[in-house]
C-alpha cells in the first residue's frame, strides 16, 4: 500500500489531532514518527490548556494522562535571593471549568496517537521522513530512507525546526533572533512531598513563573510544574540575548535551581531527565500562509506558539490547528480539489477554531515583551522596593514614594516607566 | 533469474527483555518480563537477515513464527517491516510455563501445520535463557539435518554449504534441503525495517490466532506439566566494587606503576 488520503509527518499534538480528526471522518491516514515511540523526543515546560481537548475528545478528555490539574498561578520576579511573587488561585479540581493541566508528555503524545490508531490512523513510528515528492509546485507525496508513499494532502506537523514547512517554500529558515532556547529538567520528589511543599490536594497543583534573575536579567524567564510525584523546572532565554551575553543556559539553570525560591520545592530530590530545545521567538512568529499545492503545516511547524517570559502556549494551538487542518482536507476533498487555492480556506478554518484570533490578539505583544527593561528593570525595582519596605532594623522608615524614587536611579527613567506601563496595558 | 529454484523458509523468533533492561524479581527469583522494554533475540535478528538475503538471491517465501503472548506481535511486525511476507504467532495460555522442551515441540508441531519448508532458522540461543537448545530440538523432533552456528549459508541445487563457527575457527559444511539451521550472533548486519513494510505489516496484520488445537498439541507434553526443569535455585551474582583508579603520566611509568600495584595486592 503506496497510497493514503492523507500523510501526517510527526506525532505531536498537532499531527495526533489531525490524524486523528481525518480518520475519525473516514481518510485513510499514515502518520510518521520519527522516535521510537510518540513523545519520545518531545519537551515542552508542563502544562496544556483544557479547551482545546474537550472539543476533540467532548465525552471523555479526563482520561488524558492528566498529572494535575493546576489550581494556582505564581508569577515571581526574583532579584539576587529575593522574590516578589504575584499569587493566583484558580478554581480548584471539583470545577468542570478547570482551565488548564500538567503533562508529561512522554504520557501524552503516547495517548493521543494511541486515540488516533482507535480510529483508523496508521499510525508508524521508528521512521524519519526524509523528503517531500514534489512535482511542478505540487507536494504529492513523502519519502523515508528508499521508499515514497503518496497521499492526496501532506500535513507537515514536524515542531519549531520543521524542515518540510520550508521545503514547501511556504516558510524562511529560523534565524537566532526568532529562537529561544529551552533547558528543563524532570525533578522527582514523592506525591506527598508535592502535596506538602505546595501546599496541594490529591490531583492538584501549580504553574509557577519566574522572571528577571533567574534568567539573569535577560529575555526570557523560568518556569515551575507540578506533576504527579515530580517537578519540571526549566529556563528559557532568548537565543540573541544568550549569545551577545556570552551566557550558558546550563548555567542560569543551575544557579537557578539553587536559588532559596526554588531550593525549597526541589530540595532532596532527583533529576531523572533533561532535555533541551528550541521554541519559536517571543510572541508569534506564525507563517502568514501555512498551505502550499497538496501541503498544509500545523502546530509549531506553522509557528503557532505564544510565548513570553512568563507563560508558554503550543500545545493547545497544536491540536486546534491539527483539528482546523481536518476540515480543511474534509472541504478540499467535497470538491475533489488540493491546490493552494482550495486548501487556503485553511486561514478560515484556524480562524473559526480560535487559533488566529488567539496569535492576533497576541500580535502586538512582543514589541512590549521585547522590552528588555521587563526582564531586569523591573524585577529589580520591585524586589528592591519591597526589600526595603520589610526591612525593619530600627532605623528610620521612609516613605513608599521615597523608596521608589531612590529605587529607579540609573535603572529606569519616570518617563521610561510610564510608557512602558502604558505600552503594557494597550498590549494585554 | 534465481540461481536456483525459489526457497520456502521459516525463522523463529522471539521477543526477549532488552539485555541492559535484564532485571530478576528479588522474591520469585525470575526473570522480570513486564514492564520492561522489548527487543528482537539479537541473534534471531541474524537469523532473519541470513534468510532474507536468501530470498534476495533466490526468491521464495519467508515466514516468521513467534510462540508467545500477544505482546510479542511487536516483533512479528517488525520481521514483516524487515521483509518477511508473512508473521504467525502460536499463543495459548496452556503454552505459559514451557522449558525447552515443549517449545521446541510446540514450534515443530506449529511448522508442520504451516506447510513444507526448505529450511527451518533459529538464532544459536536467546538472551534471557541462552540455553539454545530449541534449534537442535526442533531438528530432532523433525528428524531434519541440523547445522548450528552457521555465519555463511549458500544454497545450490537442493545441497547446502554452510560456513559454522566453532572454538577455535570455522568448519564448513554440506548437507542436503530441507535443514535446520542456528544463526551465530553477529554475523551480518540485519536490516532496518522500511517504511513499505512497516505499512505491509499493519495491512496484512500478523496472523495472532494459531493455538494449541490448531497446531495438534497434546496438553500434557507442553505448560508446566510438560516440561521437566525444575529450577532448583537462582542465585545473582553481585558484581565487586571496582577501585576506580585511573593511572596518567607517561605511558612506561604509569604501567611499571601499575604493574607495582597489581603485584604488592598479590593480584598477579
Ligand atoms: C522549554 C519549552 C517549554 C514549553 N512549555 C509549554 C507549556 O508549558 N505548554 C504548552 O502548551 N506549550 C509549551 N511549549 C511549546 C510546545 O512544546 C509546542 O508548541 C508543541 O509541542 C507543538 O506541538 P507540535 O505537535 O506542533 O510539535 P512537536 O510537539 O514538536 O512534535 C513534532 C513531532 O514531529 C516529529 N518529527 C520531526 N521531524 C520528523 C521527521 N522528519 N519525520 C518524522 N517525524 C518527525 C517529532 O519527533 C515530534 O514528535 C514549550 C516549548 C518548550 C521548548
Ligand atoms: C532455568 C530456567 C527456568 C525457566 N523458567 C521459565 C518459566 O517459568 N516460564 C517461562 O515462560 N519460561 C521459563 N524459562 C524460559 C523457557 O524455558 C525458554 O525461554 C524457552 O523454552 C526457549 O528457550 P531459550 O530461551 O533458551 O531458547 P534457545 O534455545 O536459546 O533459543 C534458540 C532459538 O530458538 C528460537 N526460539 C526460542 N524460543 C522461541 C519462541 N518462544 N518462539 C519462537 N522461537 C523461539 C529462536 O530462534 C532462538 O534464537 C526458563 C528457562 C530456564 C533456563
Amino acid at each position: 500500500m503506496d497510497r493514503f488520503d492523507v500523510i501526517v509527518i510527526g506525532a505531536g499534538p498537532a499531527g495526533s489531532s489531525a490524524a486523528y480528526s481525518l480518520a475519525k471522518e473516514g481518510f485513510s491516514v499514515l502518520l510518521i514518527e520519527r522516535g521510537k515511540f510518540p513523545g519520545s523526543k518531545n519537551v515542552f515546560g508542563g502544562r496544556i490548556y483544557t479547551y482545546p481537548l474537550k472539543r476533540l475528545f467532548p465525552e471523555d478528555w479526563r482520561e488524558a494522562p492528566i498529572e494535575r490539574y493546576v489550581v494556582q498561578e505564581n508569577i515571581s520576579m526574583l532579584s539576587g535571593d529575593t522574590a516578589v511573587t504575584v499569587q493566583y488561585d484558580s478554581l480548584r479540581t471539583g470545577s468542570s471549568r478547570v482551565n488548564s493541566f500538567t503533562a508529561i508528555r512522554l504520557k501524552f503524545d503516547k495517548w493521543l496517537a494511541k486515540r488516533a490508531g482507535e480510529v483508523g490512523a496508521m499510525v508508524i513510528t521508528g521512521t524519519r521522513v526524509d523528503d517531500l515528492l514534489v512535482s511542478n509546485g505540487t507536494v504529492f507525496g513523502v519519502r523515508a530512507g528508499g521508499d515514497e508513499v503518496k497521499a492526496n494532502v501532506i500535513i507537515a506537523a514536524d515542531g519549531v525546526a520543521s524542515i518540510f514547512a520550508q521545503k514547501a517554500g511556504i516558510r524562511p529558515e529560523l534565524i537566532p533572533k526568532e529562537i529561544s532556547v529551552g533547558v528543563k529538567e524532570t525533578i522527582k520528589l514523592t506525591k506527598k512531598r508535592i502535596e506538602d511543599r505546595f501546599n496541594v490536594g490529591e490531583k492538584e497543583g501549580v504553574a509557577n513563573a519566574y522572571i528577571g534573575q533567574v534568567t539573569n536579567f535577560l529575555r526570557g524567564g523560568g518556569f515551575l510544574y507540578t506533576n504527579k510525584d515530580s517537578v519540571s523546572l526549566g529556563v528559557v532565554v532568548q537565543s540573541e540575548d544568550l549569545s551577545s551575553h556570552r551566557t550558558e543556559i546550563q548555567e542560569l539553570m543551575e544557579r537557578f535551581k539553587l536559588h532559596p525560591s526554588i531550593q525549597k520545592y526541589i530540595e532532596g530530590g532527583k533529576v531523572v531527565e533533561y532535555s533541551a530545545h528550541m521554541i519559536p521567538e517571543l510572541g508569534t512568529r506564525m507563517i502568514p500562509r501555512p498551505y502550499a499545492n497538496g501541503f498544509l503545516a500545523v502546530g509549531d511547524a506553522a509557528g503557532f506558539v505564544l510565548s513570553h517570559g512568563y507563560t508558554y502556549r503550543g500545545v493547545d494551538l497544536a491540536i486546534l490547528s491539527g483539528m482546523a487542518a481536518a476540515e480543511t482536507v474534509k472541504a478540499a476533498r467535497a470538491v475533489n480539489d488540493y491546490s493552494a487555492g482550495s486548501l487556503s480556506r485553511y486561514l478560515h478554518d484556524l480562524r473559526s477554531h480560535g487559533v488566529l484570533s488567539e496569535l492576533e490578539e497576541f500580535g502586538r505583544t512582543p514589541s512590549f515583551l521585547g522590552n528588555p527593561r521587563i526582564y531586569s528593570a523591573y524585577p529589580q525595582l520591585l524586589c528592591g522596593i519591597l526589600n526595603r519596605m520589610y526591612t525593619v532594623d530600627g532605623g528610620k522608615k521612609e516613605k513608599m514614594f521615597h523608596i521608589a524614587k531612590e529605587e529607579m536611579k540609573g535603572k529606569i527613567s519616570l518617563m521610561q516607566l510610564m510608557k512602558d506601563l502604558l505600552g503594557g496595558t494597550r498590549s494585554m | 533469474m534465481p540461481e536456483s529454484s525459489e526457497l520456502r523458509m521459516v525463522v523463529c523468533i522471539k521477543q526477549v527483555p532488552k539485555a541492559e533492561q535484564l532485571k530478576i524479581d528479588p522474591v520469585k527469583k525470575t526473570l522480570v518480563r513486564e514492564g520492561v522494554e522489548s527487543e528482537i533475540n539479537p541473534s534471531d535478528l541474524h537469523a532473519l537477515e541470513m534468510a532474507l538475503q536468501l530470498k534476495d538471491k533466490h526468491g521464495g517465501s519467508l515466514l516468521a513464527l513467534s510462540m508467545g503472548p500477544p505482546r510479542f506481535i511487536q516483533a512479528l511486525e517488525t520481521a514483516i517491516g524487515m521483509g518477511a511476507d508473512e508473521g504467525i504467532l502460536l499463543s495459548d495460555r496452556a503454552l505459559g510455563g514451557s522449558d525447552t522442551l515443549p517449545t521446541s515441540h510446540a514450534l515443530s508441531k506449529a511448522v508442520e501445520h504451516l506447510g513444507d519448508f526448505d529450511i527451518i532458522f533459529c538464532g544459536e540461543e536467546t538472551t534471557d535463557s541462552s540455553t539454545g537448545h530449541v534449534g537442535p530440538g526442533m531438528a530432532a523432533n523433525l528428524d531434519l539435518p541440523q547445522l548450528t552456528y552457521v555465519v555463511e549459508v549458500e544454497v545450490r541445487d537442493g545441497h547446502v554449504r554452510a560456513k559454522r563457527a566453532v572454538e577455535d575457527g570455522f568448519e564448513v559444511w554440506e548437507t542436503t534441503l530441507p535443514l535446520v539451521i542456528t544463526v551465530n550472533h553477529g554475523c551480518n548486519h540485519p536490516r532496518e525495517p522500511t517504511l513499505l513494510g512497516k505499512i505491509k505489516a499493519r495491512t496484512i496484520g500478523i496472523i495472532d490466532d494459531v493455538n494449541a488445537d490448531d497446531v495438534g498439541l497434546d496438553k500434557e507434553k507442553i505448560g508446566l506439566s510438560g516440561s521437566p526443569t525444575v529450577v532448583d535455585k537462582i542465585e545473582t551474582v553481585e558484581l565487586p566494587d571496582r577501585s576506580g583508579r585511573i593511572y596518567s603520566g607517561e605511558a612506561r611509568e604509569a604501567v611499571t606503576k601499575l604493574l607495582d600495584d597489581l603485584e604488592a595486592e598479590g593480584i598477579i
